[in-house]
């Protein structure tokens, strides 16, 4: 079994898909990070979310597909603002392990009722566009990874217009570099915490929803994509956007050539090699800053 | 150093200071004896087997969290892989064995050994990494490891899992599956043993130094102290602890290893008994050990409902509590002392 | 602070005083008495308000994983345990006594399996265990059993629950070893030579690659491709992909859950054009829906219960097989699945035990043992002393998804 150049593009090209849903998921860690130096070990849940409750909705009022996805992502971001206000903001000032502990509970939590409510079986969800795969310079990909790559595209956009251009942006981003100066400027600090929850978790929920054709979804998906994302946020170098993304894809295409030039078998542990590699040579990952302080 | 003069002052301080310290000594002494033998007395007044079974594994995780204290509550770092070294010091002793027909004691240095070289190696590097960043690389040892100990099938048996673990010996004596009370003791003995030594490396002069350097690192160098080596040193013995609580796992009633409770959920279990039972204190492990496994067991007949509860209490009990178990219950006997005048009179004046 | 560490033992004694009084608060439990299960004296049991059947119920433990990775295993055996111990008592019981299935999770963790088997048998003093789900967690609690002298019927397949052959150990499921033979049957059948293989990094992926290695060579069959896949994997394609570089005839995958559907899928997407043959792992419902226009055309080796309908009118089993179809989908809304069987087939080989030979756990252990012609849902159980691994590869048929649906292959 000779590797040959068109597998390494297929591999790319698969790669490229997962990590677009890393990117994503990486963005929400960010984002959270960003307002409140929180790592939210419950974002994988988000996604989980996203995909279950548009695939439950589908199902319980034949909703068409994006009607289904709006209440997916209101609701999910309603889940995010609710675990903002009930779960981290009481525990704001503890210690960095004990909010991970919290963020940890709330994820088995949310996958525990998910359990109950939905069932362990997996939930199937059509692709957008049909299934009829497209061939790229002799690699194929399917409508749907397309969609996945096109919305993790529009969504940075959207983040980068939103952080750029709105005041809100502006003053989030402000509580960001300074949360006590941006609070001497008038800026709400507990107003943009919620807005950053928020947009995380609709983050999440829009990863979850076009991930959910590729591999379907199911209440226990989000465990090993929070941990995946949480990953491309380090490696990209916590609280950059940006690096986030990059560390996403990087991570997505990394894991395809391993599983397919090294082992498949090896592929999770790959990942972290590459990982652990990136932060003993770099300790603030690719694009983050000098400090590497948590 | 005679030349030295010191203030008058300091002199009263000094030896007061010192005196305190072995006062507590001999208080942390006295109440390692009292559990303890509270402990061995345990067996005689509870009713059933099952009830000994899990103060087994209750055993195990003391010393896995007694372990984790040591790196967490004392050298100030972050652990979210520790199942790891509890995965490789429990698959070592197994493979020497079942494959290779060690000794059980043989397998059980050997598994420690190859533990403290892996930790050595991992730590060396990545404590240079600090808050998220050195939880990311301790999560991700931990997966690695899981991986390897899923996917290296012909060496672990993979997620079919690895059979035919003979007993612990003991001076000839076989430990077999059959014998909960004796692997009871084994198990309690191995838990004292370690704890005693948690406590006298807690209190030496390197024990203290990490204690400076959980306060503050920078505070820690400027004194002198050689904060890095420490804390790989902290580490190694962390690992150590969960290495013989792996290989007293391997041969325990199961004589059956499988990946699973290596995992993720295992390490954060871990992090949530130091955590929750109080980390930087000697007794907050061993209330964190008992209090996880007893609600773990508790919760077993609400099946589908034990994760929801399990989940909701992690929350709740940590925003509560963000100091853990003992320091809450702590303050709360220095409250009622504070109404009730007749607890208070000891204290005062 | 020194109020603090002062009060640092108070704390510790107070929680281990509490624990003892959990612990040592339980009534004792009454001593096994030959075997573990107290018979009362006549007439007690009509003490029990309400009830028309007489006696303490006999307990028998069951134990699955609930939660967990292998939760949709574990919840239609506990769905079909919980149905069957409703209908039994309804049905008057087992020799005029209730019987109680006391149901516990393993999360699909090994050791809160040993703790459940041991909660089971020292506190709940169960006379029999049906299950656990999972290879994995089986294996972890044959000692337990065979100290406690306590008969457990798995409902795992691997071959190494019941080989060698353990005194107090039986499983209900068909057998991978029966499974991959009737595949290579199948295969040499249709006169095909080369097949890839692609199978699950699981204790259930690890016992099916073993097999149909083994068996390859006597098919007149030869491996082209060997490749894996981790149950939480959803990215098949570089696997595939390097099995597209192969003139493999047919790809045999093995494993369970969602990833074999995603494999199809994306073999469908890539378009590999070899015939796709899965394992018995995926005689369910969930693959169709999962795979969906992929899964046209599969073929795997599934119990019968799949394809009841169309069986012949003399099958002994047809009738059981419609009926515990109706009854599961009448009452949980959900078709039944191949692992409810597994269930019913352990709680009713235990149950039967209990008919013929009696309630206590030699007996039963005996009774199943002895235990011939037995017509379940998996198929005809044949047990004896040294196979208690009761099925044979008839056990099986061959199936195609055609529409939808399964069609059996003549």
């Amino acid at each position: 079994m000779d590797i040959t150049a068109v597998q390494v593009w297929q591999f790319i090209l698969s790669g490229l898909t997962t990590g677009s849903i890393y990117a994503l998921i990486a963005l929400g860690f960010s984002l959270v990070y960003n307002a409140t130096g929180v790592i939210n070990f419950a974002q994988g849940e988000f996604v989980m979310l996203g995909g279950m409750i548009t695939a439950a909705s589908m199902e319980a009022w034949e909703l068409p597909l994006w009607a289904a996805a709006l209440v997916a992502i209101v609701l999910t971001t309603l889940i995010g603002l609710i675990l903002d206000r009930a779960a981290i903001r009481p525990a704001r000032h503890a210690s960095v392990v004990v909010l991970i502990i919290i963020t940890v509970g709330a994820s088995i939590f949310i996958r525990g009722v998910a359990g109950i409510i939905w069932g362990p079986d997996e939930r199937p969800l059509t692709a957008f566009s049909g299934e009829a795969p497209i061939t790229i310079w002799g690699g194929t990909i399917t409508p749907q990874s397309l969609w996945v790559i096109g919305t993790t595209l529009v969504v940075a956009i959207a983040m980068w217009l939103i952080f750029e251009y709105t005041v809100a942006g502006k003053a989030m981003r402000a509580c960001a570099i300074n949360a006590h100066a941006a609070q001497l400027c008038g800026i709400e600090l507990s107003r943009m915490i919620s807005w950053s929850f928020g947009l995380a978790a609709g983050v999440g929920a829009i990863a979850g929803i076009v991930l959910a054709p590729i591999t379907m979804t199911q209440y226990n998906i989000g465990t090993m994509l929070g941990l995946k994302g949480f990953c491309a946020a380090i490696l990209g170098g916590l609280g950059n956007g940006l690096g986030g993304i990059a560390g996403g894809l990087l991570l997505g295409v990394l894991e395809a050539l391993g599983a397919g030039l090294i082992s498949s078998q090896y592929k999770d542990a790959i990942a972290f090699v590459v990982l652990i590699v990136v932060l003993l040579i770099k300790p603030s990952g690719l694009l983050g800053g000098e400090e590497a302080e948590g | 150093m005679a030349a030295r003069e010191r203030p008058h002052t300091d002199e009263a301080i000094v030896p007061n200071e010192a005196e305190r310290h072995a006062a507590r000594r001999r208080a942390e002494k006295l109440q390692i004896v009292a559990f303890f033998g509270i402990m061995a007395l345990v067996p005689f007044g509870i009713g059933n087997d099952y009830y000994l079974h899990i103060l087994i594994y209750i055993g195990l995780h003391l010393i896995l969290a007694t372990g984790l204290n040591l790196l967490m509550g004392y050298a100030g770092q972050v652990s979210l892989g520790h199942a790891a070294f509890y995965g490789i010091g429990a698959y070592a002793s197994g493979i020497l064995t079942a494959t290779y027909g060690w000794n059980p004691w043989l397998a059980m240095l050997a598994a420690l050994l190859l533990t403290c070289v892996v930790a050595w190696l991992v730590g060396k590097p990545t404590l240079r990494l600090r808050g998220h960043y050195l939880a990311m690389a301790t999560l991700g040892v931990g997966i690695i490891v899981a991986v390897v100990i899923r996917q290296w099938t012909d060496l672990t048996g993979g997620s079919a899992g690895l059979t035919g673990i003979p007993s612990m010996t003991f001076f000839g004596h076989e430990l077999t599956s059959d014998q909960d009370l004796q692997y009871y003791y084994f198990v309690w003995a191995w838990a004292a043993a370690l704890t005693v030594l948690f406590a006298n490396l807690v209190a030496s002069r390197p024990g203290r130094a990490l204690r400076a350097l959980h306060d503050s690192e920078l505070a820690a160098q400027v004194l002198g102290v050689d904060t890095a080596g420490f804390k790989v040193r902290a580490f190694v013995i962390s690992a150590a602890y969960a290495s013989i609580a792996g290989t007293l796992y391997a041969h325990s009633s199961m004589r059956f290893l499988s990946p699973t409770p290596f995992g993720f959920h295992t390490s954060i279990a871990l992090l949530v008994m130091v955590v929750l039972g109080g980390q930087g204190t000697l007794w907050g492990p061993v209330l964190g050990a008992f209090t996880i496994t007893l609600i773990e067991e508790t919760l077993r007949p609400y099946a589908d409902y034990d994760i929801i509860v399990y989940g909701l209490l992690l929350m709740v009990l940590m925003i509560v509590m963000p100091g853990g178990v003992s320091r809450a219950l702590g303050s709360l006997i220095d409250l009622v002392r504070g109404w009730v005048p007749a607890l208070r009179g000891g204290d005062e004046p | 602070m020194h109020l603090l560490r002062k009060s640092m033992p108070l704390v510790v004694l107070a929680a281990v005083t509490v624990t003892l009084i959990v612990l040592g608060g339980c009534p004792p439990a009454p001593e096994p008495d030959a075997g573990g299960e107290i018979i009362p004296p006549p007439g007690e049991g009509a003490e029990t308000p309400g009830a028309t059947l007489e006696g303490e119920p006999i307990k028998i433990g069951g134990i699955f994983d609930i939660t967990g990775p292998a939760s949709s295993l574990g919840v239609p055996e506990r769905n079909t345990a919980q149905m069957l111990e409703d209908q039994i008592n309804e049905e008057g019981g087992v020799n005029g006594r209730p019987i109680e299935i006391v149901i516990r999770d393993t999360k699909g963790d090994e050791t809160q399996g040993i703790n459940a088997v041991r909660e089971l048998i020292d506190k709940e003093n169960v006379v029999a265990i049906v299950g656990p789900s999972r290879s994995g967690t089986t294996l972890g609690i044959i000692d337990t059993v065979t100290n406690a002298e306590i008969p457990l019927v798995s409902c795992a397949a691997s071959r190494k629950i019941t080989e060698p052959t353990k005194k107090w150990v039986f499983s209900t499921p068909q057998s991978d070893t029966d499974a991959v033979a009737k595949i290579y049957e199948y295969l040499s059948n249709e006169g095909i030579t080369k097949v890839a293989l692609l199978t699950a990094s699981s204790g259930y992926g690890i016992s099916g690659l073993e097999q149909l290695q083994a068996q390859a060579p006597d098919a007149g069959l030869e491996i082209v491709a060997e490749e894996q896949f981790a149950d939480t994997d959803t990215d098949m394609n570089p696997q595939l992909t390097r099995i597209r570089g192969t003139d493999a005839e047919v790809v045999i995958v093995w494993g369970v859950g969602k990833a074999p559907a995603l494999i199809a899928r994306q073999m469908k997407q890539l378009g590999i054009e070899a015939q796709l043959i899965q394992s018995h792992g995926v005689a369910n419902r969930d693959f169709i829906n999962n795979a969906g226009d992929a899964a046209e055309g599969v073929i795997l080796p599934a119990g019968k219960l799949l394809v009841a309908e169309q069986l012949p009118d003399d099958d002994p089993q047809k009738e059981l097989l419609l009926e515990y179809a109706s009854d599961y989908e009448e009452r949980f809304g959900e078709r039944a699945d191949t692992f409810g069987g597994h269930c019913w087939d352990a709680v009713m080989l235990v149950v039967n035990a209990i008919r013929e030979n009696g309630p206590t756990p030699a007996e039963i252990r005996e009774g199943i043992e002895n235990t011939t012609g037995f017509h379940g849902i998996g198929g005809e159980f044949n047990f004896s002393e040294d196979a208690h691994y009761g099925l044979s590869p008839d056990a099986f048929v061959m199936v195609r998804i055609e529409d939808g649906d399964w069609t059996l292959i003549e």
